[in-house]
This record gives C-alpha cells, structure tokens and sequence, in this order.
C-alpha cells in the first residue's frame, strides 16, 4: 500500500463551507434519485424533476397541501429539538403527537354540545398540551431518576399512545361497527379551529410559523436555552456549574412533549377533524432527522422539511403518474437521508492522505 | 376453554420473526451499534427472498420447481440484501461516526419504502402477467414440517410442525448465545460493546468487531422477514402486512436484558400476547382487544423500568450503546 488515510477532526469549518457541502450532499442524492426514477419509469431525467416539481407546487390546491405538510412537519420538529439538542433521544414524538390528537378529540366529542366554542378550544388547547405533555413527562422522569434508557422508554410509548387511539376510536365509533371516528362534529362545526381568509390550512401555518420563531428565541437567547445547551454538552460540567441536570431534563422533555401534543391539536381540530391511529404517519420519526439535518436550527428546519415534504409529494405524483407504489417516495427521501447524514462526516472530519512509512512511524510513536 | 394446542404453535409462528430480529439485534448492540434500521432491515429481508422466489418461479414457467433452488435462491437474495442494509449502517455509523438513531430511522424508512414499493410494483416492473405475488410453489418448501409432525397427535402439533427456518432461529439463538458468553470472540465483542477505547487499548480491532456484529445481526434479523413472508404468510406479500414486528423485536431486545436464550420463550410469550385478544372472549366488546395489544409493549416498559431501578450490572444496555468510537477523541 503506497498512501494511507488519516483522518482527523476539524477544528472549526465556517458555518458557510459546512452548508456548502450539505448543499453538495443533496444536489448529488437527487442526481442519484433522478437516475433511479429514469431506470425505474423510462422517463427522461428532466421530466422526473418537472414532475416533481408539479407534483408539490403544481396548482394553489396541491401548494396549499404541501405548505400545510411542511408545517406539520416543521411544527414536530420544532417540539423534538430541544431535547434533543440536550442530547435526550426522543423518539416518541409520533406518540405525543398522538395523545394529543386524541385529547382534543375526546374533548370535541365529549363536550361537543355542552361548552361555548371559545371554551371548548380553550379546553382542548390545554388537555392536548397536558397529555403530550405527560407523555414527555414519563421517560425524562424515570431518565433523571434512575437513567432509564431513554430511547427505549419513548420508544414503547408510542405504540402505548397507538392501542390507546384504537381503543377509543371503537368506543366512539360512527356508525357502530365501522372501525372509524369519521368528521367529529360535521354539522356544529364544534371545536374546529377557525379559517383565516377562507383558507383551511393557514391557521395552522401561522401557529408553526409563530413557533418556529419563539423556538428561535427560546433556544439562543433565553436562560433556559442555554442551560440546555450545556446539559447537552456535558452532563457533569453542567451539574458543577450548578444547574439542576434533573430539573431541566424534566422540564425540556415536559416542553418537547407538550409542543407536540399541540401539533396534535392542530392535525385533528385544524386540520383533519377526525382521529385515526396513522394520522401522524411516521412524521414523528422523520422530524427527528428534520431537526438532526438542520443541526437543530428552528429557522433551518424550514428548509429541511421543505426538502422532505417536497420530495415525498414529488415522488408521490411520479407514483401516481407511472401507477407505482406511493412507497417509492420513502426510497428517494431515504437516499437523501443517506448522503446528508454521510456528507455530516466531511464536515467534522478532515482526511490527510500519508504515505505508508510516515503512517508506520507515527504509529510507534 | 382456552385451546392451548391451537394458540402454542400460533404463538410460535407469530415469535418466530421476533426471535430472529431479536437476537440479530442483540449481537448488534452487543458491539455498542443501537440499530433502529431493525424494521427496515427486515422489510429487506423479506422483499429480497420474495425477489428471488419471484424471479426464480418466474424463469421455472410452470414447470415444477426442485427444493434445493427454491430454498437456497431465496435466502441467499434475503442474507444479501439484509447483508448491504448491514453494510450500509456500519459504513455510515462506523466509519463515517455519523449519528446512530437519525442513520437507523432512516434506514428504517428506507426499507419499509423499499419492501412495499417492489412488493407492490414487482409485477409491474416484471412485466409478468399474474395478478399477485403470491409464490405458493416456492412457500411450500419452505412451509414443509418433520414428516411425522402429522402422526404425532397434540405433541406434533405443538412442537414438530413448523418449517425449518423456525428450527433454525432457535439454533442461531442458542448458538448466539454460546458465542457470546462462552467464547473470547464473545468476550471481545462484549468488551467492545462496553469499552470501545478500553478494547482499542488492549488491541482489540473495534472497527472489525462492530462491522462483524452489526452485519451478522442485520442478516439474522432479514431471516425473520423471510420467514414471515414465506412460512407465515404462506408465501404471499402484501404491503404493511409486517407491521411494527421490527420495533416489537426491539423492544424484546430489552425485554430479555439481551440475552439470545432468553429470546427463544420470550419471543413465543411476546408472539402469544400479539395473538392474545384473538383468544380471549370479550364478547362484542371489540375495544377491549386494542388494549390487550398494548400488553407486549406495557410489560417491555415495566422491565426497562425495573431493570434501571435495580441497578444490576450485568443487566444494564451496553455502556457504549449508542455512541460512535473515534480513536483521537479526548
């Protein structure tokens, strides 16, 4: 062998050249996803790109759509971030979402015909905050206790939060025997959350735009941000700097949960007005990799979900177009997924090509 | 009356896959690699046995097959695919030390993306003129039991009439198990899983180490997928039909405090209470079974919770679990 690599960490890249070469990483995965669909449809690699492109922002109608799956997208992430930028690997955000779905469902169901409207949105605001909340609550807890491994913990949780959804959805089944809730509400309207400007979807928008911002501000410039930041980094350095490792575990995690449960007020009482055990369709795990690829950014979240949410409904019409399984987006997503995270490496690292007998020197050293 | 000789070998069938991506995922922690790509490897597994079935009945013509082909094209296409899958989540988390959670999530949704897209456009692609996959001819070499399961009454029926794959994860537990704790292979790989710096120290080869056990676990875990498709669905894909199996052998991952014999019950118990509400007479009472579907994934908890309380080392997750190794790191 002639040269060998070494390989070494950067110290610093310059947040510039660190984008440029995610930005890199991406242009080629949808160089590689071009090919895939040529191979796969015989279409030609220019029209796969038009196709995509119409396919999300091809008439107001589908804009509309994608702009509201971005936001849902957006509004996940947001809620999982600051967990995970103290280093706590939540992957139960589908589950807070869920419980949260459900809480404001059962509130519409329940006081449906017995509660002001105002009231009633008030009321489901605070039940799906509290349950996402305590489904946040629950591993932070047994975490900061007795270091119960965290994953695992969220893990389970979300298929606890899934058995509960189809229970309930039985008990109140219409009609009986269906095995669906159905629009809650069809004729009252009770517990739908306003239209701004006759458009279903903007409320929802705004509230994730609104989010995203306070998320911003939360996470740069508040005291609580930072001693997330420090928990992340160290667990230790930030106990002897005083900071109440338990504490902040327990009240981020609490928060995590409880944005999420607010995501799930918005998919039911927004968005969708009914409840279904796949009504948050995996957003829960992909929003970790959302809030992952933009380095838990709020603002370069947008363009992270934007990315996704693009391509899985460009690749859905590709689908449509060429009668091929819908599943064909999750192929191309997990490609890109695939160089973004791999490209990671060229940002952290930096490799120097040695010679075999400088190698062999350094290694007796 | 509860009919314990029809729900055993259902409980079984149903823990079969569990034991597969269970002890795969097992020796894949056992090396510090937390695989979430698990589901997905599976969806793999599966879709590329079916692949190969597929191709293979395809090419026979209708003419009868022969069982060693039907057998051996198959899972040699299952290890492979499940084998690059492997390779792609060591090469990504080991030598590129990218994160572990974000890389398995998405090879989890690459995976479950890519079973259901060539499960549901194989015939499209192919240009061939059946309606559905559905390899009966090939399933039913592999669905052959020992030939005197049928004389041998209850016992037969309980214990002898499962097809060979189901044997065969129950040797790869045990032996899984012999390697991990009775050999310095096992040793090693353990010391990894705890210590990557201390076994670099004592010249261990952590890189070779995780790369071993992450692909050898990964094509364990794609056997299940085979064995669901072609012994337990008689042969016949559908989409989504694997469900959330690979997450569920996670979670008996912890359940069994990563012990690959211990696999072998648990995953019959958890394939028991996956099929439970089917048993259980709630009358018309149909809600009540979606919450005995929650009882694996409750009692899971309950042993990660008391398991973390009692402190016990040698039941506690890989110290290094999780976290990439890079030599020059502090």
């Amino acid at each position: 062998m002639l040269s060998r690599f070494h390989i070494s960490k950067r110290s610093s890249l310059s947040p510039q050249k660190a984008w440029l070469i995610r930005g890199g990483a991406i242009l080629l995965a949808l160089v590689i996803c071009g090919i895939i669909t040529t191979i796969t449809t015989g279409l030609n690699p220019l029209d796969v790109y038009a196709t995509i492109f119409q396919g999300a922002f091809g008439t107001a109608r589908k804009s509309w759509v994608t702009w509201q799956n971005v936001s849902v997208l957006l509004g996940i992430s947001l809620a999982v971030t600051p967990a995970f930028k103290m280093r706590f690997w939540n992957i139960g955000a589908e589950g807070q979402v869920l419980i949260g779905c459900l809480a404001s469902a059962a509130c519409m169901i329940l006081f449906g015909d017995k509660l002001p409207n105002g009231l009633l949105i008030l009321v489901m605001l605070l039940a799906s905050l509290f349950a996402g909340g305590l489904w946040g609550f629950l591993p932070a807890f047994f975490n900061a206790r007795w270091n119960t491994n965290e994953t695992l913990f969220t893990l389970m949780m979300n298929y606890i939060a899934t058995q509960l959804v189809a229970y309930y959805i039985i008990v109140w089944e219409v009609p009986k025997g269906s095995g669906k809730i159905g629009i809650i509400n069809q004729n009252s309207q009770m517990g739908w959350l306003p239209q701004l400007a006759g458009q279903q979807y903007l409320l929802s928008i705004l509230i994730v735009a609104i989010l995203t911002g306070a998320m911003y501000i939360y996470l740069q410039y508040s005291k609580h941000g930072y001693e997330i930041a420090v928990v992340g980094e160290s667990r230790r350095t930030a106990s002897y700097a005083g900071i109440k490792v338990d504490r902040v575990i327990i009240r981020t995690m609490t928060l995590s949960g409880a944005v999420c449960g607010l995501m799930g007020l918005l998919l039911v009482s927004g968005i969708n007005h009914t409840m279904t055990t796949t009504i948050v369709g995996g957003r829960g795990f992909t929003a970790v990799m959302v809030s992952w690829l933009a380095k838990f950014n709020p603002i370069a979240m947008i363009f992270t979900s934007l990315l996704l949410v693009f391509l899985d409904r460009g690749a859905g019409e590709i689908s449509s177009v060429f009668s091929l399984n819908r599943s064909f987006a999750d192929i191309l997503t997990g490609i890109i997924l695939f160089f973004i995270i791999g490209s990671e490496f060229f940002i952290n690292y930096e490799i120097h090509l040695t010679n075999s007998a400088e190698t062999e020197g350094e290694r007796h050293v | 009356m509860f009919d314990i000789v029809s729900f055993f070998p259902r409980a079984v069938m149903q823990g079969i896959p569990l034991l597969y991506g269970s002890t795969g995922e097992i020796l894949t922690e056992k090396s510090g690699n937390l695989n979430l790509g698990i589901p997905g490897i599976m969806y793999v597994g599966a879709i590329s046995g079916v692949i190969g079935a597929f191709l293979y009945e395809q090419s026979a013509a209708g003419r009868p097959l022969s069982a060693f082909p039907a057998i051996a094209i198959p899972m040699l296409c299952s290890l492979l695919g499940s084998l690059l899958m492997g390779l792609l989540y060591c090469f990504l988390t080991v030598t590129l030390r990218a994160n572990q959670n974000v890389t398995g999530l998405a090879m989890t949704t690459f995976g479950v993306g890519f079973g259901n897209f060539f499960g549901g456009s194989l015939i499209k692609l192919t240009g061939s003129e059946v309606p559905s996959v559905a390899l009966s001819a090939t399933s039913s070499f592999f669905r052959t039991s020992l030939p005197f399961a049928e004389s041998a009454g209850w016992f037969g029926q309980m214990f002898l009439s499962y097809g060979f794959l189901a044997y065969l994860a129950i040797l790869i537990a045990l032996f899984s198990s012999h390697v991990l704790n009775r050999t310095r292979i096992g040793l090693y790989l353990r010391s990894v899983g705890e210590s990557p710096a201390t076994a670099d120290a004592a010249g261990i080869n952590v890189v070779k180490y995780k790369y071993f056990a992450t692909c050898i676990g990964s094509m364990i875990a794609g056997l299940g997928g085979l064995y669901y498709v072609m012994d337990y669905a008689c042969g016949v894909w559908s989409n989504d039909a694997f469900g959330d199996r690979g997450w569920l052998a996670i979670a008996l991952v912890i359940f069994t405090i990563w012990r690959p014999s211990v696999s072998i019950l648990a995953s019959i118990l958890f394939g028991g209470l996956y099929i439970l509400y089917l048993y259980i007479p709630t009358g018309m009472d149909l809600a009540v079974k979606e919450l005995y579907k929650m009882l694996p994934y409750v009692i899971t908890l309950i042993v990660l919770i008391i398991v973390s309380l009692r402190k016990k080392r040698e039941n506690q997750p890989p110290a290094s679990l999780g976290l990439s190794y890079f030599r020059e790191e502090r």
